[in-house]
């Protein structure tokens, strides 16, 4: 009698449980459906959609609890600090990013990847929410396979970005941050693309983003030209990294670089930040690239001749 | 800031734009082509809030696209801006509204006359005889009152375009650098190099 009350009854524990399960409980697939959803389950079973809030304006009870400006006791603290860069000159693309994540003052992580691998020759760059540019960008990864598979053909740097551009004006003014540069290589050549959360997407030769952004256009602006060799080039870019993770105190710990050529992109390597300061990229004490070690190197040298 | 400038002539428009694209005190491109050729003898130089511009100009520019294939003819400079005009004022009562201020410039090739319209992101919408958008117009409309004329040849424009470059490049503290510049005539638009 209990189990027949509680088929029947549209209240209670059990039909809860059964309600919840239904919502819970993958629909039927076909086995061309099979395989990794790569963490996009929300894709395969059509149209994505996201829970929100259920608030008249769901930005706004974002932005109360995550304005870290206007409160900083709030619970989330989106990270905002970063130094990142890209440029094209004759022998491809260097991206250049720094590692640091705060949270507020606060130093949340000197370990961040702030180069997000797309697929083997596109690189995003992450500025701004870092779960924004990781999420975003990842699901871009899918949308440019896809189009891999359906024309046969790799997509090209332009129609990536505007891809990406376009989705997040989609979302605009509903509290994504997001600050990135789509670098690749593809039928054109090299190609830089600016794309940012309100919508803008820019085709350029030399880019930064972030709070350090200024202080590694000083530095990369003045030492720029088109005929860099790689070596030259890739020096730049973690010279350029070097200075606003040393000006920018939202920026720093270590600088990765990476190259992007024609048969797609290298990682060149991780560089702690203290240590380009004191010794530079190589294993030379004293070949810093700091002021005071810099001046003092080229005085020793004065001394010498 | 933002500027551009816009000047009719005889039986011309000049349109100029800065070519800064700017985000907070940086300038991350010094190139960048804010007028658009919307048809062949249509320009549409924008400015206002960043991804608007290029979302409503790009949708502006496919239906007027869309109008030529289907008519086999294009919209006149008038039809086009009230066309445009209207989707600026229908997008302000929607929940989403473009922020993006226009200048329209067309040659109507069935009267052989320049006309040249002013519009701003409320869906305010003027024929003039030149205009000004951005903080250049503060100095440039004065001296177009003083200088326009509208009977004046192409080099004449030009060197009335010159003026009030300088007088920007002179007296706004953040004054922008390089500009393009586009002139549309009964032979359809061009680029021309001032």
């Amino acid at each position: 009698m209990n189990s027949l009350a509680n088929r029947f009854s549209t209240t209670g524990p059990i039909n809860e449980l059964r309600r919840a399960k239904s919502v819970l409980e993958d629909d039927e697939f076909t086995d061309s459906a099979w395989g990794s959803e790569a963490g996009f389950g929300s894709l395969a079973k059509g149209v994505p959609n996201f829970t929100v809030p259920s608030v008249p304006d769901p930005s706004a009870f974002l932005r109360l609890h995550t304005d870290d400006y206007a409160d900083p006791s709030c619970r989330i603290k989106i990270q905002h600090g970063t130094t990142t860069l890209a440029f094209r000159f004759q022998g491809g693309v260097i991206v250049a990013v720094d590692s640091r994540a705060t949270a507020g003052s606060y130093v949340a992580s000197g370990t961040v990847k702030k180069v997000i691998e797309i697929n083997p020759y596109l690189l995003g760059t992450m500025a701004g929410g870092a779960a924004d540019c990781q999420y975003w960008e990842t699901y871009l990864g899918i949308h440019c396979r896809l189009h891999e598979l359906r024309n046969h053909e790799r997509i090209s740097v332009s129609a990536a970005s505007k891809y990406l551009s376009n989705l997040v004006y989609s979302y605009k003014g509903m509290g994504l941050s997001m600050g990135t540069m789509i670098c690749g290589w593809d039928k054109t050549g090299p190609a830089v693309f600016y794309v940012d959360s309100d919508g803008t997407r820019l085709k350029g030769d030399i880019f930064s983003v972030g709070s350090g952004s200024t202080f590694a256009y000083g530095v990369l602006d003045q030492g720029y030209r088109w005929d860099l060799t790689d070596e030259e080039a890739q020096e730049l870019g973690r010279r350029s990294i070097y200075a606003a993770g040393h000006r920018d105190a939202f920026s720093g710990n270590t600088c990765n670089l990476y190259h992007v050529k024609e048969d797609g992109w290298k990682f060149i390597g991780n560089y702690d930040i203290s240590k380009l300061h004191y010794d530079g990229p190589g294993e030379t004490p004293g070949a810093g690239y700091g002021y005071d070690v810099r001046v003092e190197r080229s005085a020793a040298i004065a001394v010498q001749a | 800031m933002e500027t551009s400038f816009a000047i009719t002539g005889k039986d011309y428009i000049i349109v100029a734009a800065d070519t800064t694209a700017a985000r907070s005190i940086v300038k991350m491109k010094t190139d960048d082509d804010k007028i658009k050729v919307v048809s062949p003898h249509l320009l549409m130089s924008y400015s206002g809030e960043p991804g608007d511009t290029i979302q409503f100009s790009e949708f502006v520019e496919r239906n007027l696209r869309l109008f030529h294939i289907r008519n086999n003819y294009s919209l006149r400079p008038s039809a086009a801006a009230s066309w445009i005009r209207r989707s600026l004022a229908q997008s302000l009562r929607s929940r989403k509204p473009y922020s993006v201020n226009l200048m329209l410039s067309g040659y109507d090739v069935t009267t052989d006359t320049p006309h040249l319209f002013w519009i701003d992101y409320l869906g305010t919408m003027t024929e003039v005889p030149f205009g000004a958008h951005g903080y250049g117009s503060y100095f440039a409309l004065s001296l177009l009152d003083r200088y326009h004329n509208p009977e004046a040849t192409l080099e004449e424009g030009i060197e009335t375009l010159k003026r009030c470059i300088d007088e920007v490049a002179k007296r706004l503290i953040v004054s922008p650098g390089k500009y393009i510049v586009k002139v549309v005539d009964k032979d359809g638009t061009r680029v021309i190099e001032i």
